[in-house]
């Protein structure tokens, strides 16, 4: 579980996030939701460590995000753009982090499967396609089952076939009780897999609960139309 | 294995099977080996004098440029690593050391193994101060280059401060002594002087070499004040120091920025 309270972070002048409380669930896909510059990618980057927050703390399974990084041994981040080091082969980069984290080089053996990894693994992650660097991604983000996963975008640039692949992958952590945070320009995407929404706007968050129950509070059959609907209340 | 260990062991695979530090290696092997070869090998000090000036130009340009690059194209990475249960300072050393000792590597191969094959061995001292040169100035510009793409946040800029600190350092540094040497010409200057020349690393490295390749004579008084000083033991322990403040210096600044830098 991730308890945000009273987070606040500012750029030279620009306020990024002005105050922002959410309870993301373990066992629920949490959606953060908003148009660009609201502070999604902030959040997310407070959430681990990246960014250090002006006011308000951060509390992952009851441990502080803080100076001591052990809390982020429960982690599993899939970043959006997948850039790793040109000369190391997929193989050599799953062992590198997972020496980091003092685990063993464990493999998600059905996953590589699924994503037809198992011969690109062992070839310089240079020469691997956009698509394939971000299979690898997501198999280094679930690897080691983490309690708390942050996956941005995380289907971007991704088939159908292994699109369908991560979702499985990511309903069955949510199912095993991780907490999962995700966000998405992608609505249907959010659709199928969220749970609760957040939506963040101008740094606060307007509305954070169930997505159904934000679909009954607006009236609309669709997160989408929803999410629209919220913005033009907020316009109004 | 420490967390600084196991992202050093990593990052000196990759690194090692870089096109850019293949292709310096290839640079030094194939310019020493030239001058080897057109120089003389009997005695090789001709060749540790030629490249000594290629090394002071080449090793400060390369470590910085292709280090700040460095820096910039891992960023997407280093978060990556920063999401891992590990301390930043830790990762710093890693990735620090990752590019300093390859560097260095691909330094001393270039110009050892010409000298191991041709010998030139009347040279020794003067290669062997000129092999330590290089890994200095690898360390302390390796250092500057982190430095600089930690604190700035934009590539071009970072680039440009790069390439600016390497101008200021290598060429231009020369030139502003040279003149202040000329409208000073009637004082005594061999002191003040000597202080500017410890004060930049490319200086200090040159005077070093040139004192062990015995051509201070060749610098008349200045000359001689600069064997006094630095040919001795207190010379040699106020290089050592100066250099390892130049080392130490931008890697304890560019570590603290990274510690509290928002990615």
């Amino acid at each position: 579980m991730i308890l945000i309270d009273g987070l606040e972070k500012r750029f030279g002048p620009v306020e990024v996030l002005r105050g922002v409380d959410l309870a993301m669930l373990g066992g629920r896909v949490t959606a953060i939701v908003g148009p660009n510059g609201a502070g999604k990618t902030t959040l997310i980057k407070a959430i681990l460590g990246l960014t250090r927050p002006d006011a308000g703390r951060i509390l992952i399974d009851g441990e502080p995000v803080g100076d001591d990084p052990a809390y982020r041994a429960r982690i599993g981040y899939m970043p959006q753009i997948a850039r790793f080091p040109e000369n190391l082969t997929g193989r050599e980069l799953l062992a590198m982090v997972a020496s980091l984290r003092g685990a063993e080089v464990a493999r998600d053996e059905e996953l590589l499967e699924r994503f037809a990894l198992h011969e690109p693994m062992e070839k310089p992650l240079r020469t691997l396609s956009g698509g394939t660097r971000q299979k690898v991604n997501a198999v280094l983000a679930f690897l080691f089952t983490p309690r708390v996963l942050v996956l941005d975008e995380p289907t971007t640039g991704l088939d159908p076939a292994s699109s369908a692949t991560l979702k499985d992958k990511i309903a069955a952590a949510r199912n095993a009780g991780a907490a999962v945070v995700l966000t998405s320009h992608v609505m249907s995407e959010l659709e199928e897999l969220a749970d609760d929404v957040a939506f963040l706007l101008e740094g606060r968050i307007r509305y954070a609960g169930p997505v159904r129950q934000l679909k009954l509070d607006t009236r609309q059959f669709t997160l989408e139309r929803a999410i629209a609907r919220l913005m033009s209340e907020e316009a109004a | 294995m420490t967390v600084t260990g196991q992202v050093l062991r990593y990052e000196l695979r990759g690194a090692l099977r870089a096109r850019w530090l293949i292709a310096y290696a290839l640079f030094f092997l194939i310019a020493t080996d030239a001058l080897l070869r057109f120089g003389g090998a009997e005695d090789g000090v001709r060749a540790v004098a030629s490249l000594m000036n290629v090394a002071l130009l080449v090793v400060p340009l390369v470590t910085t440029i292709f280090g700040t690059i460095a820096v910039y194209n891992a960023r997407e990475f280093t978060e990556l690593l920063l999401a891992q249960p590990v301390a930043r300072r830790d990762l710093y050393a890693g990735l620090y050391l990752g590019l300093a000792l390859p560097s260095a590597t691909a330094f001393l191969v270039g110009v050892g193994v010409p000298f191991a094959l041709h010998g030139g061995y009347g040279a020794a001292s003067g290669l062997a101060t000129l092999l330590l040169v290089g890994v200095a100035l690898t360390a302390v510009f390796s250092a500057i280059a982190f430095l600089i793409a930690t604190r700035c946040e934009e590539r071009v800029r970072g680039l440009g401060v790069a390439i600016g600190v390497w101008l200021a350092m290598a060429l231009l540094y020369d030139g502003a002594v040279l003149l202040l040497a000329t409208l000073f010409a009637d004082y005594p200057l061999e002191r003040p002087l000597l202080a500017l020349m410890v004060a930049n690393p490319i200086d200090l490295a040159r005077v070093a070499l040139l004192l062990r390749l015995d051509s201070a004579a060749l610098m008349g008084y200045t000359g001689a004040v600069f064997k006094q000083v630095l040919g001795g033991t207190a010379g040699i322990t106020i290089a050592v120091i100066a250099l390892g403040l130049w080392t130490g210096v931008p890697v304890w600044l560019g570590r603290r920025a990274f510690e509290r830098k928002d990615f």
